[in-house]
């Protein structure tokens, strides 16, 4: 009996246990983003990058040491992947953090859902790169302290062998002369792919790398005046131009239809003539060539080169209490000298002038010079519209049938119509 | 379970004489006692499935008739079929259907039929039967994600499996592209999938052939049966209720297909391995839809629900 009792009394306080553990877990997570007396937390997604997050932390550190501190702030960092669901997740649950870091091009979305409110800040951000603030409906929601530019990169000697001038920003390639030079580098036989445009990539990478050849032919993902359909633009002439361009470079075995997972190490293992990549991977890419890597601008198809702006930037929620304090901190990070400390760390191109005078690489004559110019003069922003993270699916989606041999037309008119019917089913997006 | 309560009943089990009134009155407490403390073990997995497993799944099919969204600042309304309308009329969810049913049709004859070989192989004592046990069964103990990631390198162009079939038959078969490649994108992908978990399902067909008695096998030797009549008329009479586990079992993980496609394919080339689970996630997760991922849920948990069930008639005891 006795003992029976007692088998009974430990099953019940061992599922007393299970749910108070449960019930704490659940109260831990919300606790840790309440906002107790004089402290705001600020969310970032780069607990993957020690560096960016080293950087990122002294600026609070710096912050929140100096008398003028409006609050203390309170950094948590997220893995990337994880990033945007855990965001997505406290936003249901009304337990958003004051201050969000965001991927550029999901500003509008998050703005249209009431994630965000507009900025407040101190500073003038005029004379940022355009491509570092993030605007929306005429309001600035979010501002970043660098951005990426994507370029080619190929080894000078490979050029002269090949008997092809090395594009500058002055002079990019044309479509014509793109051809020309893959045809005389792939005859040199050094390569079984003499180009690799990243196309193992996945996710965001597609439209990032992607939709700016588009738009350099003509293009584009939606029509931008309203923001209402894709019809005749993604599926237009020139967007059927090309794809049918974009598969003949995998046709005529100039590209492999999916490259190599690391595209920059296989550049630099000689497995590529160029490679299509970006301004992080420049440092890399520098020390293991040297004087011999030539940085070129995208190719020009039709409508100049063009490349995909806007990377990671800051927003201030719209339930935070304390709004003033945490524009007070965006403020004061904007700083020439925060900036640049977070440039370098991350190998990014600084927001401002000011703060690449700071940087040597990014200083007038500087190596990484080039990228700051390509940012300012060819990035066109993804679409400012809250319909992009579909756009963005549907986009990459198409590349991918496209790459695999399907018809074009026939896969940008189905991601026309799923994207017009999500944006009509979302009253249009409008606020 | 079972080992815990059984102490508890033997005391409990009546003798034949006490069948006084007393003892009748003794009896009634300590069942409730037994019932109370059924209940006591069953609560915290009950709870846990309630909360995580059940009602998620309920609000799951009150949302696939809505157009709730995963992010939006607009209220949610209630929009009949509209989803089921437009999940039926895109070619994309009946690719997946299709590829589903293939990959299905597929994997449950072949896996189930390689376990059984196997779990016969190792079914015998000979010495390092252990080092094969576990040989077949470390698949199993890999994450999918971990085997779909190495394979994916394995399947490459230039990857071991060309390299293999072209060393052995010296340059004469060069090998496909294997995962970019319409036609062997999803073989390739159930050629992985069997050999991951057949693992599993050989335990399960070891465990059946376990439990058939051994004293059957020498009346068959004694009537002079074959080891192929051994095989027919001892032990596959004997399977019969592993048999439909295992076809039960296998059925639903091969329609559930999700983690290699994702990890491999992410659907493609040219939808030729997407799967209904990872259309439900792609919409749900990547385009925010999360009505329209509700509505394709519904439907598989439907299908899931059929298919066991004719599964269940078809291998019911007749008697």
């Amino acid at each position: 009996m006795n003992k029976r009792f007692t088998r009974i009394l430990a099953t019940s306080i061992a599922a007393a246990a299970l749910m108070g553990s449960l019930a704490a877990c659940g109260k831990g997570s919300a606790s840790a983003t309440s906002e107790g007396g004089n402290e705001i937390t600020m969310w970032t997604h780069n607990a993957g990058n020690p560096d960016e997050l080293a950087a990122i932390k002294s600026v609070v550190d710096s912050y929140n040491k100096s008398g003028a501190a409006k609050a203390q702030i309170k950094v948590q960092a997220f893995p990337q992947e994880s990033y945007n669901d855990s965001v997505v997740s406290a936003a249901a649950a009304g337990k958003l953090p004051c201050i969000v870091d965001i991927d550029g091009p999901n500003v509008p979305n998050w703005a249209w859902a009431k994630y965000l409110t507009p900025l407040k800040l101190s500073v003038d951000l005029s004379k940022n790169l355009p491509s570092t603030v993030a605007k929306w409906e005429g309001e600035t929601y979010a501002v970043g302290y660098y951005d990426v530019a994507l370029a080619m990169f190929a080894r000078a000697s490979d050029l002269k062998a090949a008997g092809i001038r090395a594009a500058t920003v002055e002079k990019p390639w044309t479509k014509e002369e793109f051809q020309d030079a893959l045809t005389k580098l792939k005859a040199l036989g050094k390569w079984q792919y003499p180009l690799d445009m990243g196309t193992a990539g996945t996710g965001e990478w597609l439209p990032y790398a992607y939709s700016p050849l588009l738009q350099s032919f003509g293009g584009d993902l939606v029509n931008r005046d309203g923001f209402q359909t894709a019809d005749g633009a993604l599926n237009s002439d020139k967007a059927v131009e090309w794809a049918a361009w974009f598969r003949g470079l995998a046709d005529q075995g100039f590209m492999a239809k999916k490259s190599g997972k690391d595209s920059t190490q296989d550049f630099l293992n000689n497995k590529s003539g160029i490679v299509y990549t970006g301004s992080w991977a420049a440092d890399k890419a520098r020390k293991a060539l040297g004087k011999d890597l030539a940085v070129m601008p995208s190719v020009d198809l039709g409508n100049g080169p063009k490349i995909g702006g806007a990377s990671w930037q800051w927003g201030v929620t719209s339930g935070c209490k304390n709004s003033e304090a945490a524009m007070d901190y965006l403020s004061y990070s904007l700083k020439p000298e925060n900036i640049a400390a977070v440039a370098k760390a991350t190998g990014t191109i600084p927001a401002t002038d000011e703060a690449a005078a700071l940087l040597p690489a990014f200083a007038e004559g500087g190596d990484n010079r080039v990228f700051m110019e390509l940012s300012r003069q060819q990035a066109v922003m993804r679409p400012e519209t809250p319909a992009y993270p579909f756009i963005a699916t549907e986009y990459g989606k198409a590349v991918q049938d496209i790459l695999a041999g399907a018809d074009p037309k026939t896969v940008l008119d189905k991601a026309v119509k799923a994207i017009d019917a999500n944006i009509k089913s979302n009253g249009g997006y409008k606020n | 379970m079972t080992t815990t309560q059984l102490p508890s009943r033997r005391p409990a089990a009546p003798a034949p004489d006490g069948t006084t009134p007393a003892a009748a009155r003794r009896k009634r407490p300590r069942h409730l006692r037994e019932q109370l403390s059924g209940w006591g073990m069953i609560a915290p997995a009950a709870v846990l499935l309630l909360a995580f497993v059940f009602l998620p799944a309920i609000l799951g099919f009150g949302l696939a008739f809505t157009n709730a969204r995963l992010i939006s600042p607009r209220p949610v309304e209630f929009v009949g079929t509209d989803n089921f309308a437009r999940l039926f009329t895109d070619p994309t969810f009946w690719r997946a259907l299709l590829n589903v049913s293939y990959f299905a049709v597929v994997v449950v004859p072949v896996q189930s039929g390689l376990a059984l070989a196997m779990a016969l192989l190792i079914n015998k004592k000979f010495r390092g039967v252990n080092f094969f046990r576990t040989l077949y069964f470390l698949p199993v103990v890999t994450s999918m994600v971990v085997v779909s990631l190495l394979w994916l390198f394995m399947y490459r162009k230039d990857g071991l499996i060309n390299e293999l079939l072209s060393t052995f038959s010296f340059g004469l078969i060069p090998g496909a592209d294997w995962l970019n490649d319409p036609a062997t994108a999803m073989p390739a992908i159930i050629a992985l999938s069997i050999w991951q978990a057949a693992g599993f399902h050989m335990i399960i067909w070891l465990a059946g052939l376990q439990s058939i008695s051994g004293e059957l096998y020498e009346a068959a030797q004694l009537d002079g049966a074959s080891r192929w009549h051994q095989f027919r008329y001892v032990t596959w009479p004997g399977l019969k209720h592993t048999r439909t586990l295992v076809l039960v079992t296998i059925t639903i993980q091969a329609l559930g297909l999700f983690d290699q496609v994702s990890v491999m394919t992410q659907g493609g080339p040219l939808d030729s391995t997407t799967t209904i689970i990872y259309e439900a996630v792609r919409s749900g997760f990547k385009q925010q839809e999360t009505s329209y991922a509700s509505a394709i849920s519904l439907v598989f948990f439907v299908l899931v629900l059929l298919i066991s069930a004719v599964q269940r008639y078809l291998t019911r005891e007749k008697d």
